[in-house]
């Protein structure tokens, strides 16, 4: 777990080693073979494969925490507030929530893309790929969340509280929020791989971070033209994805 | 019993008629939702473009616009797809087979060995069962569907490969969690304590109440079925649904969206209250 923990922040800082900068070009090597020059080859245009992932990397393991936390924040809201105040406005946001749920994620993602520019400039792509991302995946965390407080609720320790004559605020601050606390971290924790796996999916789809920003998703998307398996350099951004998402793995049920 | 059904029925026609109106004001305020390209035709007399912007002009309130267009839906009218030029209930019949067997086959292929491979590691904890299975199921869950989808495409593999890749792991985990918490309450013990044959106790004591919690998971596995489809079917070529969403979401047909967004949330909240009823 140590290690996999390890490993994400060696790849977070590893983009300031890259040898050149991402989108820079270099005429003379254009769909080039690995080199001392280029580890990894270059691209069609010419750019450092190896730079390009490392900045990659370092974008999609720094924005998928943020929206992550956009989530939780949005998640924590509805939940917490259903899971309290119950009646007419725990149906509403649970309806709501259903409705986020019976939708497919991805076909989620495609519609509310579609209402947006999709020739917008790099970092604005960046940002609002992995935005929405945090502003539609709430819906799951919120149901657990709800659970949890109405669980909470009718706790026998929160009853003999009351019953004391605790005030309300103290019941929360003191004895909901530090059990509250664990959950809402877990479903943080949870959130991330899937934004990751997200980001790739859309990038792949042509609907993700604008060129010439890298990203996990149009890294992978050079491997839609079919390169020969031969190229086995291509690949070294699905071997990176997997390492990535397997120490997350690692590192889950810890946290669960 | 007829309550409840009643109850869920509501609940449902609630939830869709909810989200039939987030699709009628994705429509009414996307972009270009006001411009009609004859306002640009000079052959267009004043007068006559005036009478279309009168008749436009109803369309304006969004409470109207979602009456008109669930009325329109119930006579089976779901408009006009504005990229492709045909009617969109056309369109979606035409696409929805391909769907619907890619669908099916990766649920058979990735319920089939999430289940067994499930039930053997929560009966053989021991054996290898669990170790290999565990690690099949952690390598798909680190694999985004496109991917997997590119990687079959370039090995020219099967499609619904990618669509069991995303169903088993989540099979596989729930059903052994659940048969192993089965396995070890204390009167599936005492049935094993008092001689009762291993394949008895699991017919009597340990499937039948797993039926109702596999039944919920099958509804949760069509809504994960169906967003793998669109990577599988943009990246492998295959004229469905998923394809149909990525091209009007790429093109911005909204109209097409709308129409989609209501028929996969109706699909999916009855399979998922169907599901539900089985508790």
């Amino acid at each position: 777990m140590k290690i996999a923990a390890i490993l994400i922040l060696t790849l977070i800082f590893l983009a300031s080693l890259a040898p050149v900068s991402y989108d820079q070009q270099s005429r003379e090597s254009i769909s080039s073979p690995p080199s001392k020059q280029f580890p990894l080859g270059t691209d069609d245009v010419g750019r450092d494969r190896l730079s390009r992932l490392l900045y990659g990397t370092r974008i999609s393991l720094l924005l998928a925490p943020c929206a992550a936390l956009v989530t939780l924040l949005i998640a924590a809201t509805i939940g917490i507030t259903a899971g309290f105040t119950g009646g007419w406005w725990e149906t509403l946001s649970m309806r709501v929530t259903d409705l986020f749920l019976s939708l497919p994620w991805l076909f989620l993602f495609l519609i509310i893309r579609a209402l947006l520019p999709l020739n917008t400039t790099p970092i604005l792509s960046l940002i609002l790929t992995f935005l929405l991302m945090g502003f539609l995946g709430w819906a799951p965390a919120a149901r657990v969340i709800r659970s949890a407080v109405q669980q909470f609720r009718a706790a026998d320790f929160v009853l003999q509280a009351r019953a004391c004559g605790c005030p309300e605020h103290r019941i929360w601050i003191h004895w909901l929020a530090p059990r509250l606390r664990g959950i809402l971290i877990t479903q943080f924790f949870l959130s991330i791989p899937i934004f990751i796996l997200g980001e790739a999916s859309l990038g792949i789809l042509g609907l993700g971070v604008s060129e010439p920003m890298p990203s996990w998703g149009n890294l992978l998307r050079e491997l839609t033209t079919a390169p020969p398996l031969t190229q086995y350099w291509i690949f070294a951004p699905v071997a990176l994805l997997i390492l990535v998402m397997t120490s997350f793995q690692l590192l889950l049920p810890s946290r669960e | 019993m007829t309550l409840r059904l009643l109850r869920e029925a509501f609940i449902l026609l609630l939830t869709l008629a909810i989200g039939g109106f987030l699709g009628c004001l994705l429509l009414r305020y996307g972009p270009g939702f006001d411009t009609d390209e004859r306002d640009l035709d000079q052959r267009y007399s004043s007068a006559t473009l005036q009478a279309l912007h009168k008749a436009r002009a109803g369309e304006q309130n969004v409470g109207t616009f979602y009456l008109n267009y669930l009325k329109n839906a119930a006579q089976g009218d779901l408009g006009v797809s504005t990229s492709l030029n045909q009617p969109e209930g056309q369109l979606i019949a035409a696409r929805a087979p391909a769907t619907i067997r890619l669908i099916s086959l990766g649920l058979l292929a990735g319920w089939i060995p999430g289940l067994l491979l499930g039930f053997a590691a929560a009966i053989k904890p021991r054996s290898p069962i669990p170790l290999f299975s565990e690690l099949l199921s952690g390598f798909f869950l680190c694999f985004p569907a496109a991917v997997l989808a590119l990687m079959l495409f370039l090995a020219g593999g099967p499609a619904s490969i990618v669509i069991a890749a995303a169903i088993f792991p989540r099979v596989y985990r729930y059903s052994r969690t659940f048969l192993g918490d089965s396995l070890a309450r204390p009167h599936v013990l005492a049935a094993a304590a008092r001689g009762i044959p291993r394949s008895a106790i699991l017919l009597r004591y340990v499937l039948p109440p797993a039926i109702a919690p596999l039944s919920a998971l099958l509804g949760v596995s069509i809504t994960l079925a169906f967003t793998a489809t669109i990577p599988v079917e943009v990246i492998c070529d295959i004229p469905g649904l998923g394809q149909l969403a990525w091209k009007a979401a790429l093109a911005r047909d909204l109209p097409l969206l709308a129409a989609m967004t209501l028929i996969v949330t109706g699909v999916t909240l009855t399979a998922n209250t169907t599901a539900g009823m089985t508790k």
